[in-house]
Formats: structure tokens, C-alpha cells, sequence
């Protein structure tokens, strides 16, 4: 196994995750550069995700390296049956590193373990999404200068949403207070709340959005997932309960910025785009910093006691 | 001492006392005493004071590892362990949940890559508070002991 790998937010401590930052605010500052001359990534995508492949690819070809891989699992071997950890090893014998995109959760882990090249987990199932994390904490950092101390309010599927309990998982370096808006149906899991419970972060429950975020720093939207729901039924219930608009953001704190992971669908009105506390855009460019800073620190060396140089 | 004889006394080897009745079978999958050579006596159903019906399985000329025993901890955590020499108890081997348990529990969630291809499961013990959890090493859901699947 090559200890390198990304597979979940919680393989970084605070200091690698502040690192990360770091970097990628040198990449924003320079994103073309050619550190990764001669290096040929993989991106295996078992399912689409058009935005993250184009995200990492662009990382790479910025950084000067090339791209082999496919990004649907019916033009690969899958579907002839190889299984994942074939798979792995054959791709390892031509790539430095592998992203990697796959429907079954714990895919990542299983192919962190089995690769002699490190992981890049670009999201297993509804489990992990490390870089999504990185970068939501990168555009937090950068719109409010800091993490630490800060009112985050995570808003509308909070029970199948990986990209909120990641959040929350990474937030707890940096003595958040979080107030979680959803339906019924859609709650926050009871292991995310054990969890800020154990660690003494302050949280509240609301299901109404209305008047719920102006003392917020950040208002953290998702979209409902239709292919989340097992009962569809549910979904469509559900779909609609909150729409961000223009108007509810009048009594909000002028430092309140609205992220959102994208695509969206009903969420946020477009009325909200020009408003400047609307950041969901920018979010998604920051993306592109963060991942050439994973990418780097993946394929850093590492010294004979295991450390990173 | 009556009771003592309805199963035949063990020269030297295991005795697992106190096993809950609907899970004596389980605990020979897991020892995978099906395969084992060894004379081996199964008795159920047997009246018991503490857990009111319970089970017993007795290894002749074996004396079970600690790793092994440990992995019945999971399911049977109140069941009796003696190592038997020359009639003799010579241990009374109190039974440790192990940290991780490997290949013996199912993944309940049926996204999780080790209900499709051939990945041995782990998973970590969280004794947290008061209940005692296992989150899948993979897919990172947690599960209650109680809802534990055995393979």
C-alpha cells in the first residue's frame, strides 16, 4: 500500500489539512506550473462526474502532466467483470497516481490497500469525497479569513449528503457552532450529532430556513439527491422543501457567504447569483486550486521513515 | 453434580460453557469447528440458572488460542471459557473483544464494496459510552453490536 493516499477526510490532521490550504493558495496565486513533468495520472471514473474529472484533469494538464483513464465504467474492463483490485493493478503499472470515481462505498479504501501507486478518492458512493472537504474548506477560509470560531449552517439533505458530515468531520479542528436545517426525513444522522456531542461542538435543529441563518457565517446549501432515496416516493416529497431566494437574505450578517457543492437544481434561486454573498461559483473554481495542491502532496516522495519530505 | 454429567467429562482440551442456546451454532462456524478433526461434543437446550437455556462445546485435545476465543467475545461475551489438563481447569480464560474483527461480520450496508467483490471484511470496535459499535474499515458505517450480521 503507498501511504500516500486520500481516501478519507479523517486521514489528515489538522496540519496536513492547514498544509493543503496552504498550497493552494500558492496554486491560486500561480496555477501554471510544470512540477509534474513527466508524470501520467489516472482518472478512473466507474461513474460519471463530469465536474470532478474536468477538475482534476485540469489540475494535472495545468501542472504539466498528462491524463489516461475513462470516465464511464461501461468503456472500461468492469464491465467485463475484472474485478477492482485487478483493475488497480494493471492501471498502476502505467500511472504515478489514481483518481478515482466509484459507485460502491469503500471502494477507495479497498483500492488504497491493494495499489503500489497512491489513491485519490474522488468519491465512493455516498461515503467520502475528501477534495470536495478540502475545497469547501479552502473557499471558507478564504471568504471569512479564518476557520476557526465560525456559525455554519448546513441546510437540506443532511441525512444522505456526504459532503456536510465530511464537513462537519473537518470543521472539528476549528471550534465550529452549527445549526442544522432540514426535514424530518432528512436529518442529520444521530452518529454525526454523538459525534459533535464527544468533541463539545455546539449544535441546534431547525426545520424551517426562513429567518434560521442571520447569524450565520456560512450557509452551507445540498441538493436533494434523487439517486440517494431507495423510496422515490420520498424524494419526491421532499424535493422541494427549501429554496434559497434573494429577498431571505436581507437581514443575514454582509459577511454571510452561501456555498453550495453544485450542481443545483431548486436550492437556490438564480435571483440569489448576483448577490455577492452568493460564492458557489467561486467555490467550484477553488476546486481546481485544492486539487492541484492533493495531487502535489500525493506525489511528493516519501523519506525512509515514512514521512513526507 | 448431576447436572455436571449429563455431558461426559473432558480429559484435556476446550470447554465453552454458557452459551445463549441460538447461538451455539454460530460459535462453531466461527471456531470453524466443522472442519476440525478433533472429537468435539455439542450439547443445547440445557437448563441453565444464569441465561435460562444455554449451550456447550467441548474440544478434545485442543486447547483453543486467545485470538480464537476473543472472536466469540462479539457474539457470546458472557460465555465461559476453561482450559481443561488431566481433568483439570488449569485457565479460566476470561473472554476481550478484540479491536478489529476481521472475516467473521457481514457489512450490513449492501453498497459497501465487500458485499460484491472478494474483500475480506474488517471492522473496528467502538466502545463509545455506554453501547458498544463496529464501523466497516470500508465503507465507514457504523453498525450495533446487536445488529451485527455473522457471516
Amino acid at each position: 500500500m503507498s501511504n500516500n493516499s486520500l481516501v478519507s477526510i479523517a486521514d489528515y490532521s489538522k496540519e496536513e489539512i492547514l498544509s493543503i490550504l496552504n498550497s493552494a493558495a500558492d496554486f491560486e496565486a500561480n496555477p501554471n506550473r510544470k512540477t509534474l513533468d513527466g508524470k501520467v495520472i489516472a482518472t478512473l471514473f466507474f461513474e460519471p462526474s463530469t465536474r470532478t474529472r474536468l477538475s482534476f484533469e485540469t489540475a494535472v494538464i495545468r501542472l504539466g502532466g498528462s491524463i489516461i483513464g475513462f470516465s464511464d465504467a461501461a468503456t472500461s474492463s468492469s464491465s467485463k467483470g475484472e474485478t477492482l483490485n485487478d483493475t488497480i493493478h494493471m492501471v498502476s503499472c502505467y500511472a504515478d497516481a489514481i483518481v478515482m470515481r466509484h459507485p460502491l462505498e469503500g471502494a477507495a479504501r479497498h483500492a488504497a490497500e491493494v495499489s503500489p501507486v497512491p489513491i485519490i478518492n474522488a468519491g465512493d458512493g455516498a461515503n467520502q469525497h475528501p477534495s470536495q472537504t478540502l475545497l469547501d474548506l479552502y473557499s471558507i477560509l478564504k471568504t471569512q479569513g479564518t476557520l476557526e470560531n465560525l456559525t455554519i449552517c448546513l441546510v437540506g439533505d443532511l441525512k444522505y449528503g456526504r459532503t456536510v458530515h465530511s464537513l462537519i468531520m473537518a470543521m472539528s479542528h476549528f471550534h465550529p457552532t452549527f445549526k442544522f436545517i432540514a426535514p424530518d426525513e432528512l436529518k442529520m444522522p444521530d452518529e454525526y450529532k454523538v459525534f459533535c456531542r464527544r468533541n463539545n461542538i455546539p449544535f441546534t435543529e431547525v426545520n424551517e430556513l426562513t429567518d434560521n441563518f442571520n447569524d450565520a457565517d456560512i450557509l452551507y446549501m445540498t441538493r436533494v439527491q434523487k439517486e440517494r432515496f431507495q423510496d422515490l416516493m420520498e424524494y419526491e416529497q421532499v424535493k422541494n422543501v427549501y429554496t434559497l431566494r434573494n429577498n431571505m437574505l436581507n437581514n443575514s450578517k454582509p459577511t454571510l457567504r452561501i456555498l453550495h457543492p453544485l450542481p443545483r437544481v431548486t436550492e437556490i434561486n438564480p435571483d440569489v447569483d448576483s448577490n455577492e454573498k452568493a460564492y458557489y461559483f467561486k467555490q467550484a473554481q477553488n476546486g481546481l486550486y485544492v486539487r492541484q495542491a492533493i495531487v502535489s502532496k500525493v506525489l511528493k516522495p516519501l523519506t525512509s521513515n515514512g514521512e513526507q519530505e | 453434580m448431576e447436572k455436571k454429567l449429563k455431558v461426559a467429562a473432558l480429559r484435556n482440551g476446550t470447554v465453552i460453557d454458557h452459551i445463549p442456546s441460538d447461538k451455539l451454532f454460530k460459535v462453531v462456524s466461527i471456531l470453524h469447528l466443522d472442519t476440525c478433526l478433533n472429537q468435539i461434543t455439542l450439547a443445547n437446550n440445557l437448563e441453565s440458572a444464569k441465561i435460562g437455556s444455554k449451550g456447550l462445546v467441548k474440544i478434545s485435545d485442543r486447547a483453543l488460542e486467545v485470538d480464537e476465543t476473543n472472536k466469540i467475545a462479539l457474539i457470546a461475551p458472557h460465555a465461559k471459557i476453561n482450559i481443561i489438563l488431566d481433568y483439570q481447569v488449569v485457565e479460566k480464560r476470561p473472554l476481550v473483544l478484540p479491536e478489529e474483527i476481521r472475516e467473521i461480520v457481514q457489512c450490513t450496508n449492501p453498497n459497501c464494496i465487500t458485499n460484491h467483490q472478494a474483500v475480506t471484511t474488517r471492522f473496528h470496535v467502538l466502545n463509545n459510552d455506554e453501547e458498544i459499535m463496529l464501523k466497516c474499515h470500508y465503507c465507514e458505517r457504523e453498525v450495533k453490536r446487536d445488529d451485527v450480521k455473522i457471516k
